[in-house]
């Protein structure tokens, strides 16, 4: 008989199919629920709500009469933690990132990345009450006239929360650089700044931007720290020592309250993540597309 | 080709080595006195003294792990970076040891110049690329004429001078190759070390980078190592035989290739073993 007619059934091999598209199915069916349930529980509030007002209003009053919806003070508190906390993180994250790439002996590296990696592994609520006993008083000291809650304290903290992700993803990046190119350039006469500084790190550009973004999306999100450390007072100040509230620190401060299921300040909160969904699904995205442009840029 | 000092030739203070002639025992451009190098406790090169002639090419040829290649990066002190990698003896360049503390590594680096076995542009332009070396040194002139008649002496010109301002990643693996040899040409190097590389070209390419090196010796010396033992015969006129570390046999090419001293040379170079 040909032994090429002998097909064996392999049920096995189906089954693992099966189950492997089944895992791949579930994270996209979540997405979609997610998606589908932001957009149904605020379908209610744009029925009370103008999209208009609620998108370009400066006043943010939910809980008192008369209630207001301008979600404006609510974005500006969160740009001015994400603006913050990249002052703090970029600059600390990406010299961390140089160091432990071009610098570091391996022993220093043993040592400094793990140290990096339980700085991330920290509960946010505990940088929360950091911020809060630690951060606050120095800056209280230093200025007389900060509030106890403030976007300062809480811009610093978050950005000692992000700055391991930079630090990592820039250092990764930047050992992603082929030795080849850093050989090259000592060859012609380089020291190892001008070769990091003008052939590595132009190199690794579009992968460190990228920990940026990723960073940024971080921060955007982030929800416990500024709750505890930025207060809940909705403002257009742009002042960093006064007390601001984030997209995300109001969805803590209703849904721990007790605000009855189904009323526009229900709603609202679904609005507000809605709102913080695309946001960061854009910078995701933003992200993305550069990360995809930084594998081309050395084959 | 255009004569113009980068740097200060703080080197090059006592006389020019003269060109008649050259044997490369008395008229060296660069030289091993008894170097050993080791990475950590292994030795990858045992005690080898050898002379490169001012002007001539040498070739450097033995089987793979020999340790040629480590031998060729101490000339430049690429083996710097590599944390285990530890060098006794003395390199001479126009008479200076190289490894003496007082002596800048960059310094050298600017002197004696290295063309790698993987081509390595850089990934910026092909202009920038060789106008990149010359830059950061602090050349002051007419840089476009710099990266023209590097270009040109590298075989390249025609080639690329309509893609200038191009992305050198662009260029076939044999023209990233002679790109970087225009690279290193426009440090005005003396010397220039060539660790295999044509491994990763195709014979045409290979044959041009060749050329190139014969019509390039009247104003650099070469260094060449190779795994291409035709390549050796062809192009060269020195050979050093190395193996397991040790210089086995260095001699005139011709001499090396037809009348071999030593029995393992001839093995070698006839291709009973490597």
């Amino acid at each position: 008989m040909n032994i090429l007619a002998q097909k064996k059934s392999r049920w096995l091999e189906g089954g693992i199919h099966g189950f492997l598209f089944f895992c791949a199915f579930l994270s996209i069916l979540t997405t979609v629920t997610i998606v589908v349930s932001l957009v149904w529980e605020s379908i209610p509030f744009f029925f009370e709500v103008a999209p208009l007002d609620f998108l370009l209003g400066t006043t943010w009053q939910p809980l008192i009469v008369p209630r207001e919806y301008g979600v404006l003070p609510l974005v500006v508190g969160t740009l001015q933690i994400v603006v913050g906390s990249a002052l703090v993180a970029i600059p600390i994250g990406v010299c961390c990132a140089i160091y432990l790439s071009e610098y570091a002996s391996p022993r220093m590296r043993k040592i400094v990345k793990p140290t990096l990696e339980v700085l991330a592994g920290i509960p946010t609520i505990v940088y929360g009450y950091f911020a809060l006993t630690a951060i606050t008083p120095v800056l209280k000291s230093i200025y007389s006239g900060t509030e106890t809650y403030n976007a300062a304290s809480a811009s610093i903290v978050v950005g000692i929360m992000i700055l391991p992700m930079i630090a990592s993803l820039c250092d990764d990046a930047l050992r992603a650089v082929p030795g080849s190119l850093r050989q090259g350039a000592m060859a012609l006469g380089a020291t190892r700044f001008e070769a990091l500084t003008r052939v590595i790190f132009p190199a690794a550009l579009s992968g460190i931007t990228a920990s940026f973004v990723l960073a940024f999306s971080r921060a955007v999100g982030e929800t416990m720290a500024v709750s505890i450390a930025a207060g809940a007072t909705p403002s257009m100040s742009f002042l960093p020592t006064e007390s601001i509230q984030t997209m995300t620190a109001f969805i803590v401060q209703v849904s721990m309250g007790d605000t009855p299921r189904g009323t526009p300040e229900y709603h609202a909160i679904f609005a507000v993540g809605m709102l913080l969904f695309l946001i960061t699904l854009g910078i995701n995205m933003v992200a993305h597309r550069v990360l995809r442009k930084y594998r081309e840029v050395y084959e | 080709m255009t004569q113009m000092k980068i740097q200060p030739n703080k080197f090059n203070q006592g006389s020019e080595p003269e060109k008649e002639a050259p044997d490369p025992r008395q008229d060296s451009a660069l030289s091993a006195e008894h170097v050993t190098i080791r990475y950590g406790n292994t030795v990858a090169v045992d005690d080898v003294g050898l002379a490169f002639a001012a002007n001539q090419i040498t070739a450097i040829i033995g089987p793979s792990g020999c340790g040629k290649s480590t031998f060729l990066r101490a000339f430049n002190r690429m083996n710097d970076f590599i944390p285990s990698a530890s060098l006794e003896g003395a390199i001479r360049f126009q008479g200076i040891d190289i490894y003496d503390p007082a002596v800048d590594p960059v310094e050298v680096r600017l002197r004696i110049g290295m063309v790698f076995q993987k081509p390595n542009p850089f990934p910026k332009t092909i202009y920038k690329n060789v106008a990149w070396g010359p830059q950061i040194n602090g050349f002051k002139g007419d840089l476009d004429e710099l990266v023209e008649n590097s270009l040109r002496s590298a075989a390249i010109w025609d080639e690329v001078k309509d893609r200038l301002h191009k992305s050198a990643l662009g260029l076939s693996g044999g023209q990233q190759q002679r790109l970087c040899i225009a690279r290193t040409l426009a440090m005005q190097s003396e010397v220039i070390l060539m660790d295999e590389p044509c491994s990763a070209l195709d014979p045409l390419s290979t044959g041009r980078v060749e050329d190139l090196m014969l019509e390039l010796k009247q104003n650099h010396t070469f260094v060449i190592v190779t795994h291409n033992m035709q390549q050796a015969s062809r192009a060269s006129d020195y050979t050093a035989f190395m193996e397991a570390g040790k210089l086995v046999e260095f001699d005139h090419t011709e001499k090396m290739f037809q009348n071999p001293s030593n029995q393992r040379t001839e093995d070698y170079v006839s291709g009973r073993f490597g």
